[in-house]
């Protein structure tokens, strides 16, 4: 049973998400045309909650991951709104992101050197950080705050004044967690943090990201490939595929009971060890400048029906065991204001066949980059 | 030159077949120029440092390890992609070894490699057609282009590309990851080798994509009765694909055999907790009890002395070898866990740790108040993070500061423990360079019966 | 087999049909500039009335009729004369012929010098190449205008002043450019695992060179050649400015100018101005197409072989062909190697 927060059977009323995204659209140009590498995404993250995005390559996951922190290169372009403890980040200025960005919301990535400077101590990269958000620490307890943090991740007090290339790979991960939490963000967004790294390594920093998942303060978005880390780490899953949100639910029920057939077909082929029969999924990923018509993954689908080409799925609650779509808040935007149920978005379910009135509004509008 | 004695690792007496390939004592050592001072001799990085197995013919042999345990370069090293500075390669009987490249070209038509980064093994200036059938032109396998379209489109269809003609005038770029693979393995299998030695093939693609890639390799060894070195980083992969496998660890061998007997139950601490250590997609086993070892890999140009996996072994002992440097990484280890004032107290003690002098059995610690620190050593010795202390054979003051001397611990040999070898000195017994043993000696004794050491 | 031609034709032309705007235009606008000094330099000729050392007319009746000095520019002379009576515009296109053909020489001796000597270099290191690369690093270290001097001096004692000795001492100059820049390139597709698997498959040591690193290679010369074009023109002109380049009066822009010098002081403006203004414009015309190719070709060099494209604005142009890569291809992870999604998933 997860120790993070639990939606089911929750009233109307709840403490408002850490992280909300609606309609979040992150595209760039091509010769060929738009690419639309997250094409539509709803998620609310409560305070505190390990989510995971998990899918394979190309289906928007790190891409989604830089949105939201707007963190995307030039002519990239962004639709939809991502509000981050109710302030909106879409369209903030560079200043008020800058702001947010390390005090709020922090980055583990999977390279930690792209984040550490080779010419400064790692004890100075700390205290650069806290006194940019925090003026009024004084150096040293900067300093202090720096070691304390540090040796909550393993990094002995008489390394702290070394520098970045001093140290193994795992250690400046553990390093770069250590930098992400030291100012105590609600949330924290770790993108392949240790697809990098050796599975014993991986393994220590995957303890450490599951500590963080009991302290109820800090909220991770953790975003990766490999569905053996999320089921170790988060709360809640989300999977992706073709830019959207194709399954997302408890942790739990996910892997007990997966609903729609990417992520039957995602879990059957993930080799581990206790597998004795190889299975894959047919076809390849489309073409995000020309999806195929209604639902995506309807080529590669073993479940396909005849009108999964002409509807395109929302994500609809499905019936898991005991959660039951939960914690509707009534005026709320339907699609996904239920962050806690197991939700799919595949017609093989009722209500999966909704219109999505918002989105194509906004498509209309906002499809030229 | 004597016939060297097979061992399958699995303990069977007597092995009907005999190995397609022998691989004894081999080790790659990389020079290191400049003044890094190293253990023994002369500085080297010991990539491959004393590996030692057979093949078989129609098996797949696993090497599994972290990066710098070695693996990478001891696949290379098996085919002479590398040069290897010491051993020797059997294959079907003759040493590889000491052959000049001249001479191993034309083996290289029975021996065949395929590399890890589908992107970038395929030359992309060639097109696919000249690519994949370059070795059918090296070898002179075709006498003419066409009968080498021809070949090249047969091969592109066996590996899954229909149609292969359609291939054949595209380049690598206008194909995808899963598909590149193909091609190399196509490149690889062209010329119908014998054996063939793959370096994590399927690491770089998505989960939905390897088994497919897997099923097709395995499909090929049946058809083409090829023998492979299976190389990866992924326990679970090679349970499934391995006949027998090597665990190795800072270019040695920790454990290797029979791969169920292997899994089912690991001997080595090591195999242990790679085992613990996979991230299991089942979140009921969440939380489940690790015995994660500490640390990262070590570096290869200086391992640690006795057994290379002690400073990260959570079931060391005295004998595993504690050296000098593993009492500093315990004091820094202790010194995350204890609040800042006892901090500041023992490093006062201690001194700076970055003036300590190591030696390989001795370590000094520039102290001010060497008696202090003596005294505090031999009653937290115990104490310490790792068992370090267990090792130490004294704690002497003097002038300079403290000096504390270590016992040596020898290097565990392999031992044949429960269907596998192991070096690991929980089990069987060494003997020490001054004649004790390590272990039991009536085991020692028995152990050293002709006949059983298999 | 002409298909087969057919299809390298085609894959080299990928990169222009990939490329942004900018870069096709650079290349088009510097392309048609220099085509049309060319016609005008080679086929010009036929048309102009007068010639470039031409300093009088054959008249009827058998005499000659002196054209007229430092005539400004009219209906008769389109660029006005020099001191000397020749007609400007004919001695800027001889000029523009002179200098086409010296810069192409010189770049051709540069070339055939340089790149394979980067090319064994690089692949085969140890003695040689730092033998070479200490030669090389003392040239390119001279400045290019005194080293082309001191060559043109010494080779004065060989050849006679002209096109050969002129394309040699400017040639010279760039032969440590093309060799550094090759044996880079060299050095780095070197360790390649394409490389390593040409060896894996028994492939003899010339062949690997030729087919699989030199192929690869060959890229980074044609933006060097045009470059060095470029500077070739100047370098030349900047010769003939001193008198040291082919043997006057042979019409060069530089020297030319050199002789329009003094002209200045007297308001006499269109014996210098044409000569410099073609110098301007030919150079700019090959800088364009040199900055031009560097564009096309170079964001492929950054994104093929590379094992995971990161989210930059060249990934974007070839994302195109990214989306279309099916079967997903993630980032080789063991042994050291990181990178985000691969060209497979890069958004």
């Amino acid at each position: 049973m997860s120790d993070g927060p639990t939606f089911v059977g929750d009233t109307p009323t709840r403490t408002a998400p850490v992280a909300d995204i609606r309609g979040l659209r992150v595209g760039y140009r091509t010769p060929r045309g738009p690419l639309w590498a997250v094409d539509g995404i709803d998620l609310q993250i409560a305070p505190g909650e390990s989510v995971g995005l998990v899918g394979e390559s190309g289906c928007g996951k790190s891409s989604l991951g830089r949105g939201l922190v707007q963190l995307l290169p030039p002519g990239a372009g962004v639709r939809g709104s991502v509000e981050l403890d109710g302030e909106e980040l879409v369209g903030a200025s560079a200043s008020a992101l800058r702001r947010k960005r390390g005090d709020d919301i922090a980055l583990v990535f999977q390279e930690p050197m792209t984040r550490l400077d080779p010419l400064m101590k790692v004890s100075s990269h700390f205290i650069e950080t806290i006194r940019a958000h925090r003026p009024g620490v004084s150096k040293d307890e900067a300093h202090h705050m720096a070691r304390t943090a540090l040796a909550q991740m393993g990094i002995p007090p008489t390394r702290v004044d070394d520098y970045p290339h001093e140290f193994s790979g795992g250690m400046r991960q553990r390093i770069m967690i250590a930098l992400a939490i030291v100012l105590q963000p609600k949330l924290i967004v770790a993108d392949e943090p240790t697809t990098a790294l050796d599975v014993i390594v991986e393994s220590q920093i995957l303890d450490i990201l599951d500590r963080l998942r009991r302290d109820e303060s800090v909220g991770l978005v953790l975003i990766t490939h490999n569905l053996g880390i999320v089921a170790e780490t988060c709360d809640r899953v989300a999977v992706m595929y073709a830019g959207r949100i194709v399954e997302v639910g408890p942790v739990e029920e996910i892997f007990r009971d997966p609903k729609h057939p990417y992520t039957r077909g995602l879990l059957a082929s993930t080799i581990s060890l206790e597998t004795t029969e190889l299975h894959t999924i047919e076809g390849y990923p489309p073409d995000l400048i020309d999806p195929p018509p209604g639902c995506r993954f309807n080529p590669r689908c073993p479940d396909r029906m005849p009108h999964c080409t002409q509807i395109d799925p929302v994500l609809t609650p499905v019936a898991a065991t005991g959660a039951h779509q939960a914690g509707f808040a009534p005026g709320a935007h339907q699609a996904g204001f239920a962050p806690g149920a197991h939700q799919a978005a595949c017609l093989l379910y009722p209500g999966a066949d909704g219109s999505r009135p918002a989105e194509s509004a906004e498509r209309a509008e906002g499809d030229s980059l | 030159m004597t016939e060297p004695s097979p061992i399958s690792g699995t303990g069977t007496a007597a092995t009907t077949r005999t190995p397609l390939i022998e691989v004894r004592d081999l080790a790659t050592h990389f020079p290191v120029r400049g003044s890094l001072f190293g253990r023994g001799s002369s500085a080297a990085v010991r990539a491959v440092d004393g590996v030692s197995f057979d093949v078989y013919p129609g098996e797949v042999f696993g090497l599994v390890g972290e990066s710098g345990s070695g693996k990478t370069t001891l696949g290379r090293s098996l085919l002479k992609l590398v040069e290897p500075t010491g051993g020797s390669v059997r294959y079907k009987g003759r040493d590889l070894v000491p052959l000049s490249e001249r001479d191993m070209r034309p083996l290289r038509r029975e021996l065949a490699f395929v590399f890890q980064d589908p992107n970038a093994s395929l030359n992309p200036a060639m097109t696919i057609g000249q690519g994949v059938g370059h070795p059918l032109r090296i070898h002179g396998l075709v006498s003419s282009r066409s009968e080498a379209r021809t070949a090249v489109a047969e091969m592109l269809e066996r590996v899954g590309l229909h149609p292969g003609e359609s291939f054949l005038d595209k380049y690598p770029e206008d194909v995808s990851g899963g598909q590149k693979q193909r091609l190399v393995i196509a490149r690889a299998l062209i010329t119908r080798p014998t054996f063939v030695v793959a370096d994590e093939p399927v690491a770089a693609l998505d989960m939905s994509v390897r088994a497919k890639v897997l099923e097709l390799m395995l499909e090929l060894k049946r058809e083409l009765d090829l023998t492979y070195v299976f190389i990866t980083h992924d326990l679970a992969t090679a349970r499934f694909l391995c006949d027998r496998i090597g665990i190795l660890y800072l270019g040695r061998f920790a454990e290797w055999g029979d791969t169920e007997r292997l899994f089912d139950d690991p001997q080595h601490p090591y195999t242990r907790a790679l085992l613990d250590a996979i991230p299991l997609p089942d979140p009921d086993r969440r939380g489940r009890d690790k015995s994660l070892p500490r640390g990262e890999i070590p570096d290869a140009l200086q391992p640690p002395l006795g057994c290379r996996f002690h400073p990260r072994c959570p079931v060391a002992f005295a004998d595993c070898g504690w050296e000098g440097r593993d009492l500093v990484d315990a004091l820094e280890e202790r010194w995350t866990d204890v609040d800042e004032d006892t901090f500041e107290r023992e490093l006062g003690m201690v001194g700076n740790l970055g003036d300590a002098v190591v030696g390989d059995d001795v370590v000094r610690f520039p102290s001010a108040a060497p008696s202090e620190l003596a005294a505090w050593l031999r009653a937290e010795g115990e104490r310490l993070p790792t068992s370090v202390f267990s090792a130490v054979e004294d704690v002497e003051t003097g002038s300079d500061g403290v000096t504390v001397r270590f016992r040596p611990g020898p290097e565990p040999d392999e031992q044949q423990v429960a269907g596998r070898r192991v070096a690991c000195h929980l089990h069987g017994v060494t003997v020490r360079p001054d004649g004790t043993h390590v272990g039991d000696p009536a085991a020692a004794a028995s152990a050293e019966a002709p006949g059983s050491q298999r | 087999m002409p298909s087969q031609l057919r299809v390298r034709l085609e894959h080299a032309a990928r990169p222009f049909r990939q490329a942004s705007r900018t870069a096709k235009v650079l290349v088009a606008v510097g392309l048609l500039i220099t085509l049309v000094f060319t016609l005008a330099a080679f086929v010009g000729p036929e048309f102009h009335e007068y010639d470039g050392i031409q300093y009088r007319v054959e008249q009827e009746d058998g005499s000659y009729e002196q054209l007229p000095r430092l005539a400004p520019p009219s209906s008769e002379h389109l660029l006005g004369t020099t001191r000397d009576r020749y007609d400007v515009f004919a001695r800027i296109l001889d000029g523009g012929r002179l200098a086409l053909a010296v810069v192409l020489f010189s770049t051709l001796i540069a070339m055939l010098i340089g790149v394979p000597l980067g090319l064994l270099s690089g692949y085969r290191g140890g003695k040689l190449d730092r033998a070479l690369v200490t030669v090389m690093d003392a040239l390119y270290v001279f400045p290019p205008l005194l080293l082309a001097i001191i060559v043109a001096f010494l080779l004065q004692a060989y050849l006679a002043q002209g096109v050969p000795s002129a394309a040699a001492a400017v040639g010279v100059v760039y032969i440590p450019q093309y060799f550094r820049v090759v044996r880079n390139h060299t050095l780095s597709v070197k360790q390649e695992p394409y490389v390593e698997a040409a060896r894996s498959l028994g492939a003899k040591q010339h062949t690997i060179i030729s087919r699989y690193v030199a192929f690869n290679v060959i890229q980074s010369v044609p933006v060097i050649f045009t470059l060095n074009a470029a500077d070739a023109v100047l370098t030349l002109a900047s010769l003939g400015f001193l008198g040291l380049g082919v043997q006057p009066p042979t019409p060069e822009w530089g020297y030319d100018i050199s002789q329009a010098v003094i002209d200045i002081t007297s308001g006499v403006w269109w014996t210098a101005l044409w000569p410099g203004l073609a110098i301007v414009t030919l150079v700019t015309a090959l800088t364009l197409v040199g900055e031009g190719l560097n564009d096309v070709i170079n964001p492929l060099l950054r994104a093929r072989g590379m094992s995971g494209a990161k989210l930059d604005d060249d990934a974007v142009s070839t994302a195109g062909g990214a989306a279309r890569d099916g079967e997903g291809t993630l980032a080789p992870t063991a042994d050291g190697d990181h990178g985000d999604d691969a060209p497979g998933g890069g958004p």
